[in-house]
């Protein structure tokens, strides 16, 4: 065999392991959550609005919705922000411009989520309870941080998405006489939607795995949330902050809501593939 | 073709630093100790428990402590089935666990904290008992202006919040509306910069942030905790099987000598001494 057959043979089996330990990780969460489930029962499960583990309750539908109106909150935030950021950086902005500030936020992705959550507990929780009310920890407080968190990714992904339509597109919109806003409006963002799309579901899938910087702003109550200023736990928040002490049927509910967030995830992450694959 | 080789021992250094990396630990430790206690159980009793085994085994080398979290009734079931040698346990013991040999090494008080700026210097019991059960939800009820009561507690199965639930909720749930934080810091931490909040910390990490409330006009201060005045307290226990011989009964006469509850003083606790 030469060389570059056994090299070849040893990169295919390391990138088969990284596939074998995504297996490992998923059969083990489903075996080590299903148990607990079944015995509560689907339904009580995702729709029992009571989590008090030690006491035997196990519904998550609180931090189902918290997850889900985070989730929300970020990307009512988030993605204006990034979409507009992302036209100026791919169509209006000069190159050079362009060239110190996409590394400079794509370097917003290497910034700690700790840091964020931080910078959220001093600066951004004090205003929310000096001026709106409320104990500050809250819906509105996660959301906006995620809001930020998520730029990076929707930003970059939708440059790509737009940089990826023909130049000819534009040329023959303004041979015809539009004016540059014109054709970003009714030509490239139309011919980038599907990138874009896959853009703002990856932002999403960010947001709602996210668990650092929700812990230390969210307030992590179990209640469900009727107003942005109440605190609210999510599906990660639950695990991170509960699973120090579990054992026993606790601990399986932990990794049960693990089986739930990470379906999200799937169902998520599957269909910004699909989206990406139909272009 | 030089390219070629230089993957290859790219490869070779990479294996050799992997399986250096996991072998390593597993050599050289073998038969340094002659001799390991195993100490298992609270997780509130763990890090005061790591702290006197480190200290012990600077002194004590050919001694290997094991400090093992896991609960309060895991270490209890851990020393009736011999798994342990010590159960550290930060709840009394049941009726039918009384025939083991209990050791206190230190009280711990759990204070209730308030921001300073509230000015409210006394609760009843039962007063606090509806404030985090959610009866009691603005502080007009006690006769401060009124603003809504932001309930600080602890996640589920934390050694600290199991206390309070049994020393003041009693059989009533604490509130889904509490905030809840994940260590006495942070508890801490929200009260003293959110003037309507209240929530309890352990009593050595009380500090000049916030303001520690009497309970039923008692204040917590470690003479009331030694007297037993304030009741809000729990007791850390180890326990054996029988009463403690050989290395463990070094080691707690060390926990409850000079030495030991000098330790346990300095990081919060109140001794028995």
């Amino acid at each position: 065999m030469s060389k570059e057959k056994l090299i070849e043979k040893v990169l295919m089996l390391l990138a088969f392991s990284a596939i074998g330990s995504l297996l490992l990780i998923t059969v083990f969460i489903f075996l080590e959550g299903l148990p607990i489930i079944l015995q509560t029962g689907v339904g009580n499960f995702i729709f029992g609005a009571h989590w008090a583990p030690t006491k035997g309750h196990f519904g998550i539908l609180a931090m189902i919705l918290s997850s889900i109106y985070v989730t929300l909150g970020a990307m009512i935030f988030g993605v204006p922000l990034a979409l507009a950021c992302a036209i100026i950086l791919a169509e209006f902005a000069p190159r050079r411009l362009t060239r110190i500030l996409k590394p400079t936020i794509e370097l917003l992705a290497g910034i700690p989520s700790v840091v964020y959550g931080f910078l959220g507990v001093v600066l951004l929780v004090p205003l929310i309870r000096t001026h709106l009310g409320g104990p500050g920890l809250s819906l509105l407080a996660a959301s906006l941080i995620l809001g930020i968190m998520i730029l990076p990714t929707v930003i970059s992904i939708s440059i790509d998405a737009i940089n990826a339509v023909p130049n000819i597109y534009r040329e023959g919109s303004i041979a015809l006489g539009a004016t540059q806003w014109q054709t970003v409006r009714k030509l490239v963002l139309p011919a980038a939607r599907s990138g874009i799309i896959t853009a703002v579901i990856l932002g999403m899938g960010r947001a709602i795995g996210e668990t650092m910087a929700v812990i230390m702003v969210a307030g992590n109550a179990l209640k469900i949330p009727t107003s942005i200023l109440d605190p609210v736990r999510t599906l990660t928040a639950n695990i991170a902050l509960e699973l120090g002490y579990a054992s026993g049927a606790h601990r399986e509910a932990l990794f049960a809501t693990g089986i739930v967030l990470f379906i999200i995830i799937m169902i998520l992450n599957t269909t910004a593939t699909l989206i990406t694959g139909r272009k | 073709m030089t390219s070629s080789r230089r993957y290859y021992s790219l490869l070779v250094v990479w294996f050799v630093i992997v399986a250096t990396v996991w072998l390593a630990p597993a050599c050289g430790k073998r038969d340094r100790h002659s001799q390991t206690l195993t100490v298992a159980g609270s997780t509130s009793v763990q890090p005061f428990a790591e702290k006197l085994a480190e200290i012990y085994m600077r002194y004590h080398p050919e001694l290997l402590i094991n400090v093992q979290g896991g609960g309060s009734s895991a270490g209890i079931m851990a020393v009736q089935q011999r798994a342990a040698a010590i159960g550290a346990s930060s709840r009394e013991l049941y009726p039918g666990e009384k025939h083991l040999h209990e050791t206190v090494i230190a009280w711990d008080g759990i204070v209730i904290i308030v921001n300073p700026a509230l000015g409210l210097d006394n609760l009843s019991l039962k007063e606090l008992r509806q404030i985090f059960a959610g009866q009691i939800t603005d502080w007009a009820a006690l006769g401060l202006p009124p603003h809504g009561i932001h309930v600080i507690t602890r996640e589920e199965g934390s050694g600290t919040r199991t206390a309070f639930e049994e020393l003041v909720m009693k059989k009533k749930e604490i509130t889904q509306g509490a905030l809840v934080q994940d260590s006495n810091g942070a508890v801490r931490e929200i009260v003293a910069t959110d003037p309507h909040a209240i929530g309890y910390i352990s009593y050595g990490l009380v500090n000049k942030q916030v303001k520690a409330l009497a309970v039923d006009g008692v204040k917590p201060s470690c003479a009331n905790i030694k007297k037993g005045d304030y009741t809000l307290t729990r007791r850390f226990l180890f326990l054996t099987l029988e009463k403690p011989e050989g290395v463990a009964k070094d080691f707690n006469e060390f926990v409850l000598g000079p030495g030991g509850q000098g330790i346990l003083e300095k990081e919060g606790l109140i001794g028995v001494q």
